[in-house]
């Protein structure tokens, strides 16, 4: 089986300089690896670091010990090591991230917002749309509102315009924070469908998801966090 | 990543008087890239951007730009008819206020058309017909074209300056505070304009703005300075999710929800 992601000592801890420089140690000595077609979910308590770690993975967090090691064209990318711009063109062509929120950009409407990332691949804007708006119907969004910015849409709705926008591009690799925390039964059944779909088409996937169903849904492997412990 | 920068500036330093603006300062700025410099007023980010455009000269250090045709130039150290020059073609500069780029006596689709004009174009139809297709990617009414400036507001007039700095097609655009003054919802659809365009033109952009949502929005690097230094700088989401300097940790947490 193919490594799509190996993390070796990752760890991670943040410098709080307006509470006296107060150390918060969060990821320690972490080895992660996960497969191509493989689903690997984090697992542990509140404050166990996995959004840390997921945060981490995708270069949005910097880590600050250990490596990450990122499989991107032939090559393996230390993500832990590299410079903004290479960080820049794995994410487009590699690592796709769902984040809990959707960060809603001014005016753009719902279908665009999942087409953009498309027409930065020198797909044309038909293409795109119609490719955005087949998956925005299959996560039950109605077309009526795709022509509106999703500023107004409910919580819900707004997670699976983000879903949308994380899964069109088809990333080999995909990080998914919560990506079920505000969906209901019929939804779940949905994103569910679409992360076994990303594993046979050979997507490694590591996800942070706290409903069991969903979990043993899509879970090849729990990977078992706890909070950070002073050795001392 | 080996592809070369289009500017890069080395060592930068410059006081005014016995204040410190700028120390030791390194930027670059690659093809096709928005990079944002964020930080409070006086922190010398307009400073920086007027020495990286050539506007000021800096007591140390040096800023080279790249031509098309790969050749650096020493922005400093060029004749200023050619920096002039390329302040009116490969370069455009877009101002807080933009009654210091626009000529208010001009018709708007005369201040677009007079770039055009000073790049060499003669046919009036062409100029015409280019200020008309610019208007409208800045969502100006075709029917306003031969209006004055004077009779636009804030937001209309800060989208004619933007059309007048993009009609030449420019590789490399200046902004300092494009947003500064205006209202939010008129903001809003600036920063989008400006986003669709600089994408779609594949324009590198250099960003000064003290809105760190701004930042966000637009850029994919940033850089925070504090007191004439660059103190931090990476890809925009680190710096601003994981800010490790004092400053850029101040800086973050006193904004809502950026």
């Amino acid at each position: 089986m193919t490594v799509m992601l190996r993390t070796r000592a990752l760890s991670k801890s943040f410098t709080l300089h307006l509470r006296g420089g107060l150390l918060m140690p969060v990821l320690a000595d972490i080895d992660l690896e996960v497969h191509a077609g493989e689903c690997v979910v984090l697992s542990g308590p509140s404050g166990a670091g996995k959004s840390t770690l997921i945060r981490s993975l995708y270069g949005n967090y910097r880590a600050e010990g250990g490596s990450i090691l990122v499989r991107h064209d032939a090559t393996m990318v230390d993500i832990a090591a590299a410079d903004p711009r290479t960080i820049l063109a794995v994410r487009h062509k590699t690592l796709g991230y769902v984040s809990q929120f959707l960060r809603v950009v001014p005016r753009v409407s719902a279908l665009d917002v999942v087409a953009e990332v498309l027409l930065t691949r020198n797909i044309d804007l038909d293409t795109a749309r119609d490719k955005a708006r087949s998956l925005l119907l299959q996560l039950n969004i109605p077309s009526r509102l795709h022509p509106i910015p999703p500023a107004t849409f409910s919580g819900g709705e707004q997670q699976r315009v983000n879903l949308a926008r994380g899964f069109i591009a088809g990333h080999p690799i995909l990080l998914l924070d919560e990506p079920t925390a505000s969906l209901d039964a019929e939804n779940r059944a949905v994103v569910i469908r679409m992360v076994q779909q990303a594993k046979a088409s050979g997507t490694a996937i590591v996800a942070i998801c706290h409903d069991a169903d969903v979990r043993d849904a899509i879970a090849d492997r729990l990977f078992t966090m706890s909070p950070y412990q002073d050795a001392a | 990543m080996t592809e070369p920068t289009l500017l890069s500036g080395r060592g930068l330093g410059l006081s005014f008087g016995g204040i410190t603006a700028l120390a030791d300062v390194d930027v670059d700025l690659w093809p096709g890239e928005m990079l944002a410099i964020v930080g409070e007023s006086g922190s010398g980010k307009t400073t920086l951007l007027n020495v990286l455009s050539g506007r000021l000269t800096p007591d140390t250090g040096v800023v080279w730009y790249r031509d098309p045709n790969g050749q650096l130039h020493d922005v400093h150290a060029m004749p200023a008819p050619a920096l002039r020059t390329l302040h009116r073609s490969d370069w455009g500069f877009v101002h807080q206020d933009p009654r210091q780029n626009l000529r208010m006596t001009v018709s708007a689709g005369g201040n677009v058309g007079e770039r055009l004009m000073a790049q060499g174009a003669r046919h009036y139809g062409d100029i015409r017909a280019a200020a008309l297709d610019w208007l409208a990617q800045v969502e100006i009414d075709a029917d306003r074209i031969d209006d004055l400036p004077r009779t636009f507001s804030g937001g209309m007039l800060q989208r004619l300056q933007i059309a007048r700095t993009l009609v030449t097609h420019p590789r490399l655009v200046f902004m300092d505070e494009p947003t500064g003054g205006l209202d939010v919802s008129v903001q809003a659809r600036l920063l989008d304009l400006i986003r669709s365009l600089v994408t779609r033109l594949q324009i590198a952009v250099v960003l000064v703005t003290h809105d760190i949502a701004v930042a966000r929005l637009l850029a994919h690097r940033i850089a925070v300075m504090q007191r004439g230094r660059i103190v931090e700088t990476g890809l925009t989401d680190q710096v601003l999710d994981d800010p490790r300097h004092p400053y850029t940790q101040l800086l973050v947490s006193s904004v809502l929800n950026a």
